[in-house]
């Protein structure tokens, strides 16, 4: 494939291939290569030979950065600044990170609306206050009409991983219970519907949301924690796909256990999507140990982000790097990640 | 959920698969038409409850797939070559032709948009009026009422830049060319529950009469799947060939005649030629020369060279039922979903695709 495809941007097969034969063998960093949602590096008075912690036992630094490309900008639930600021928040989040600093870097598309700008900086201060983060550095830049999809940006956060906590996607581990914070396929069903053309009446609302809280809350439950993901683009399906490929074990999951609202399922029904390949930009799936797994989805439902959480699955050693799940009617299947874009069917 | 829950009950597909075990003696060979039967089969695991004298094959139903390579081609080509809007259902995106799809011509430039219904390609067409855009016509006797409905609308409307690349195809006449083909013996089909929701279910009387087997019409839920395996194979060990129609929430005998009003008004029968079963008589359709000025093919001239087929792809015989997807030297290796070789493999109706997102069966 000689040209990036929309498919590239999916976050499933193609995406993978690209940063696997493209990027990592440029960017050799072992903190990159583990390819958890924040990189997890020693703090700089550390990583500097002989030089004095700065704060003793503070912990190690978690660095992430993502950008935001959303159409339509403003959708029931949420807006690119909203996903801007809690996409970040949750990528630390989900190595055990206490998200402290944003930075944000807007491309501004020539012609753009103020109002529009002013809309989503608003939202993005709401959302960095309700994470308890503060946005302390930025850019800008204009590019001609035609060069940008009205607004495009881009935010990197910092935090600490308190000490002790060791979360990745290569953590899991058999006999570990799979535990999901509430149900899937809100958000992008949410923007899918008020995307041009797609004219069903729904009420679907996306379920973006700094997820920082809801993770300390587990975190205080138990330190037995061995992963956490944030399955944003391409799915549940991709985010527990790499978990057991990173972890090389087998996770499976069962289909009557896992929460989807009403008109999620309806509206997938009806497109022949399948929910586990829709993103959310407000939940996280969880690898934990068994015993603390009760007292995890207890100390979980007490916060208003994962009042639905409940227990999916199981992580077992066989058949290594698959993810299975055990369907309504007593079948198995295999589940794959999102093969190129989410695309709706013929009829 | 309402309409779902109530058609995926644990406890009554168990108790339908104990009497599909209790009543199923004999070895029955079982096709499903239809790709959407095919992935609800693999996604609910209905396979591996069945007993082992029930074999399930896949059927042609999966129009993106029976779509010729050479009618892919000159889609591509249109879209590539010429300054048309294209619009499609997004299956077609990602199906290779013979030298490039619309996924990659988009990615070089194209104006290529993927609709949700032909409702959404007339509101194209009418908010770029200085711009042809072409609808693909791709589908079975389910689609086709629908761009029937929408040329008489840009008729109605007076929307002269709307034009249809009609790549329809009927379904009754692809079953029978399998069955004369000889090559796939079958004991029962399950009939497509979508396509008979607007032909009928007297469209397959022929089987019983004129091929001695069974057809049952079933819905896509997995009751409704093994609610028509045990109608199968109830009239499989009685010995009495008959048309059962298990979908009568949606089916009627007659059809919807409304929608065949629509398809015979617009459309004439014509010869198609299918991927992987070449040129079968009056099994598609052709706009009307009355409606010859909406006619993609009569409006554009592309030149899209000689169809290709890919060294050592089965997907024909996958779609004739002759082969299952892991008897391809290519499949799981040179062709997955993220890379496919053949159309069986991209659509997610194809039986390739089904095979290898649910089954993880690898060669």
């Amino acid at each position: 494939m000689d040209r990036i495809l929309l498919a590239h941007g999916s976050g499933g097969h193609l995406s993978h291939e690209l940063i696997r034969d493209l990027f990592l063998p440029q960017f050799p960093a072992p903190a990159l290569a583990r390819l958890d949602d924040a990189a997890v590096v020693e703090t700089v008075a550390r990583a500097i030979p002989g030089a004095k912690p700065v704060t003793p036992g503070a912990g190690r630094l978690a660095f992430t950065t993502d950008s935001y490309v959303v159409k339509p900008l403003f959708f029931k639930g949420g807006d690119i600044g909203r996903l801007a600021v809690c996409g970040t928040v949750n990528d630390l989040a989900m190595v055990g990170a206490t998200p402290l600093y944003l930075s944000a870097a807007f491309v501004l598309e020539e012609g753009l609306d103020l109002d529009t700008l002013r809309r989503v900086v608003a939202s993005m201060k709401a959302s960095a206050d309700q994470a308890g983060v503060e946005i302390v550095a930025g850019d800008t830049k204009v590019v001609e009409k035609g060069g940008a999809d009205q607004l495009f940006i881009t935010t990197a956060g910092l935090g600490v991983v308190p000490d002790g906590i060791d979360i990745s996607a290569s953590n899991a581990r058999p006999g570990d219970v799979i535990i999901l914070s509430g149900a899937i396929g809100d958000h992008g069903l949410a923007v899918l519907s008020e995307r041009e053309g797609l004219a069903f009446r729904s009420q679907l609302v996306s379920d973006v949301a700094p997820l920082n809280q809801l993770v300390a809350a587990m975190l205080r439950a138990s330190p037995d924690i061995h992963v956490m993901r944030d399955p944003t683009r391409g799915g549940l399906a991709t985010a527990l796909n790499e978990i057991a490929l990173q972890s090389q074990v087998a996770l499976v999951i069962e289909e009557n256990k896992i929460p989807i609202h009403e008109d999620v399922r309806a509206a997938c029904e009806m497109l022949g999507y399948d929910p586990l390949h829709v993103a959310n930009e407000g939940k996280l799936v969880a690898m934990v140990a068994a015993h603390a797994a009760a007292e995890v989805v207890e100390a979980m439902r007490r916060d208003p982000h994962g009042q639905e959480a409940t227990i999916i699955g199981e992580v077992t050693a066989q058949p290594e790097g698959k993810v299975l799940l055990r369907t309504g009617i007593g079948g198995t299947r295999v589940v794959d990640m999102l093969a190129g874009e989410l695309l709706p069917r013929i009829c | 959920m309402k309409y779902l829950d109530e058609f995926r009950d644990p406890d009554l597909a168990a108790t339908l698969v104990e009497k599909i075990r209790h009543r199923s003696s004999r070895r029955i060979r079982i096709m499903e038409f239809c790709g959407t039967h095919t992935v609800s089969i693999f996604k609910h695991g209905i396979r591996q409850l069945l007993p082992p004298t029930i074999e399930m094959l896949s059927g042609p139903g999966c129009p993106v797939c029976v779509t010729a390579n050479a009618d892919l081609d000159w889609a591509i080509a249109l879209a590539g070559d010429t300054d048309v809007i294209v619009t499609t259902f997004g299956d077609m995106l990602r199906v290779p032709g013979s030298r490039s799809s619309l996924e990659r011509v988009k990615a070089e430039g194209a104006d290529i948009r993927i609709v949700y219904s032909t409702l959404d390609a007339l509101q194209i067409a009418r908010d770029n009026p200085g711009h042809p855009v072409v609808f693909l016509g791709i589908g079975f006797e389910t689609t086709a009422p629908t761009v029937a409905a929408s040329v008489l609308q840009a008729q109605d409307e007076g929307i002269s830049n709307y034009y249809v690349l009609s790549l329809h195809k009927l379904t009754p006449p692809a079953t029978r060319a399998i069955l004369d083909s000889g090559e796939s013996f079958l004991d029962g089909i399950i009939g497509p529950g979508n396509v008979t929701t607007v032909i009928g279910s007297r469209a397959w009387d022929f089987l019983p009469r004129e091929y001695g087997i069974s057809c049952v019409i079933a819905g896509f839920e997995p009751l409704d799947i093994l609610q028509g395996i045990y109608t199968l194979v109830e009239s499989f060990e009685s010995s009495e060939p008959r048309v059962d129609n298990v979908y009568g929430r949606s089916v009627r005998a007659e059809g919807n005649q409304v929608a065949l009003g629509y398809m015979s008004t617009v459309f004439d029968v014509c010869p198609a030629d299918w991927r992987g079963i070449g040129e079968i008589p009056a099994s598609g359709l052709r706009l009307k020369s009355r409606f010859r000025r909406f006619d993609a093919r009569e409006r554009f001239e592309v030149h899209p060279g000689p169809p290709e087929e890919p060294a050592g792809c089965r997907c024909g015989e996958v779609i004739r039922g002759v082969t299952t997807p892991p008897d391809c030297t290519l499949y799981g290796r040179a062709c997955t979903p993220h890379h496919p070789v053949g159309p069986c493999m991209v659509s997610s109706e194809g039986t390739c695709a089904a095979y290898y997102l649910y089954s993880g069966e690898t060669r």
